[in-house]
């Protein structure tokens, strides 16, 4: 029987959607799947939001997938640093690119880059605990901050500036994003979009849960909230939905309240001041104006001036090219047909380097499904032979020693669930590749069995 | 009902949405609320159950009753299609 061998480079949702359908083909495929960080999930880890539980156990179907006899994980080992695309290509059947989208899009505006400007990408990664940005930092001694961007990524910034401390404590945000927003005097928050509240992309639960935020004042600055007529069926749905939570909102609008957010919509940000930092942004007023597809936004020339002690740019995040492999500058994604890369050699592509970064976790599961349909049946039994698993392991002991397997993650997993569970926590993260490679290697720690219910 | 289009399982994350003789059922403990489904479905047969209006009520109470004695499957695809159906659907004239 032929047997093959798949590397997958990127361990989340996209990466464990292709290989769970590769793992339950008719034909025998192996996995290995590659990651940068010691830690799999990708966003699932390191984006959701900390205070969604419900959609971070989603990893709980990764770890079964993991789980397959035939799927192993190779942690902290990055393509184009630690290990190039040839060696991969010369000890597996095929490679598949699942490695999402991990720069920023800019604004292209002045002062985007002074002090107290940051990309909302920095920002989650910093909450989140990922070992990137866990320095990050950010500075949250003044009131105001003005959020740019309306999808649910500026959504889960403007919440978490916003939300009382003893929930965030719950959650397992980092430590250090914890104490420095129990610090936080950050009252006001202001989210700003290009065009108009009926093609905000937020979606109506995400909605719903900023403006039902205890003791929070809401204000709504827009003309009006009608939807367009010509909106798909489904469209329509979602924004009528998302008009009436603000209609609500704005009816319900609470006074004396020490917290508020403000929705302004038909507002772009056309220039960031301050002496040193961020003290003020200067807001252009747009219009509508028919477009390809739908509406565009268009400057009006009049401008607006809010204050700002803190600007956080989340209008879309952008991937980024992989050494070696054919790449969409314009896109930011790896050109490709039905999951193959365009150019490449026995080289596939699935999740946000694929088709650009939008669409929630499931989108990514008929994505990943499409790439690996297309992967197997470019599998040719005479064509390349993968070499064995030993010596894939043998390969990566000589090449990256500090690689994390199954067993160095699940010591990890452990070591942050424990900890967590004796502070009332789902983890506590650790934060620095360091930490992370020290308790893979303490083979144990947070294994000891817990002697009763954890202590005051 | 009686559609079983399946668009909708393609895109969910947790393999929650289980297929019954007329009619798919989302089971709502394994679900985690994301809504990839929603717009999935050709039919706009999927609600978030605070949106889903009042004459179809019945279809909440029936995502609940198909899944008695089934409890928490853990993914649809391993346990694949059912015969049977709960609320509306399991009723002989509708």
């Amino acid at each position: 029987m032929t047997r093959f061998r798949i590397a997958i480079i990127g361990a989340g949702p996209a990466g464990f959607y292709a290989a769970e359908h590769l793992l339950a083909s008719s034909r025998t495929v192996d996995v290995d799947m590659y990651d940068r960080l010691p830690t799999p999930w990708g966003l699932v880890r390191a984006g959701v939001a900390p205070d969604h539980p419900k959609i971070k156990s989603v990893s709980d179907q990764f770890a079964e997938i993991a789980a397959h006899p035939r799927y192993r994980f190779f942690g902290n080992v990055e393509i184009g640093r630690t290990v190039d695309r040839g060696a991969l290509l010369a000890r597996y059947d095929a490679v598949l690119y699942a490695v999402g989208a991990r720069a920023e899009r800019l604004l292209g505006v002045e002062g985007e880059d002074l002090a107290g400007s940051l990309g909302a990408s920095d920002f989650v990664a910093w909450y989140n605990g990922h070992p990137d940005l866990a320095g990050l930092e950010p500075d949250l001694s003044g009131t105001h901050a003005v959020v740019v961007g309306n999808g649910n990524v500026a959504l889960d910034v403007a919440r978490i500036l916003l939300l009382p401390q003893h929930i965030l404590e719950r959650t397992d945000m980092a430590d250090h994003a914890l104490a420095a927003l129990a610090r936080s005097t950050i009252r006001h928050v202001t989210i700003l979009g290009r065009r108009g509240a009926a093609q905000a992309a937020f979606t109506t639960s995400e909605l719903r849960e900023i403006v039902g935020i205890d003791d929070l004042s809401v204000t709504i600055q827009s003309d009006d909230l009608v939807a367009p007529a010509d909106l798909s069926p489904m469209e329509l749905r979602r924004v009528q939905r998302n008009l009436a939570v603000l209609e609500q909102a704005r009816g319900a609008a609470r006074a004396g309240s020490q917290r508020s957010l403000a929705f302004r919509f038909l507002r772009a940000p056309t220039a960031i001041r301050g002496d040193g930092r961020v003290q003020e942004v200067e807001v252009g007023v747009n219009r509508l104006e028919p477009g390809e597809p739908g509406v565009r936004a268009v400057d009006t020339g009049t401008r607006e001036t809010l204050p700002a002690d803190l600007v956080i740019r989340a209008v879309g995040y952008r991937g980024c090219a992989l050494p070696g492999v054919p790449f969409d500058e314009t896109s930011g994604t790896i050109p490709h047909l039905a999951g193959a890369v365009l150019s490449g050699e026995r080289e596939f592509v699935a999740g946000w380097i694929k088709r650009g970064p939008s669409g929630i976790i499931g989108t990514n599961r008929a994505c990943a499904v499409e790439t690996a349909e297309t992967l197997l049946a470019s599998l040719s039994p005479t064509g390349p032979r993968a070499v064995p698993a030993r010596a894939i392991e043998d390969w990566l002991a000589g090449s990256c020693p500090d690689h994390i397997d199954d067993s160095g993650w699940s010591c990890i997993d452990r070591h942050e669930r424990s900890m967590g569970q004796a502070c009332a926590r789902p983890r506590v993260k650790l934060v620095t590749v360091q930490d992370m490679v020290a308790a893979a290697r303490r083979q144990g720690v947070g294994t000891a069995p817990h002697s009763g219910p954890p202590g005051p | 009902m009686d559609v079983l289009d399946r668009a909708c399982i393609k895109v969910c994350p947790v393999d929650c949405i289980y297929e019954g003789g007329r009619m798919m059922y989302v089971n709502v403990d394994e679900c985690i609320d994301c809504g990839a489904c929603e717009p999935a479905c050709p039919a706009e047969a999927i609600y978030f159950e605070e949106d889903l209006p009042e004459e179809l009520r019945a279809f909440s109470d029936a995502t609940r009753d198909f899944f008695t004695g089934l409890g928490s499957p853990g993914g649809a695809r391993k346990l694949g299609k059912q015969s049977h159906d709960a609320g509306p659907a399991a009723s002989r004239n509708a």
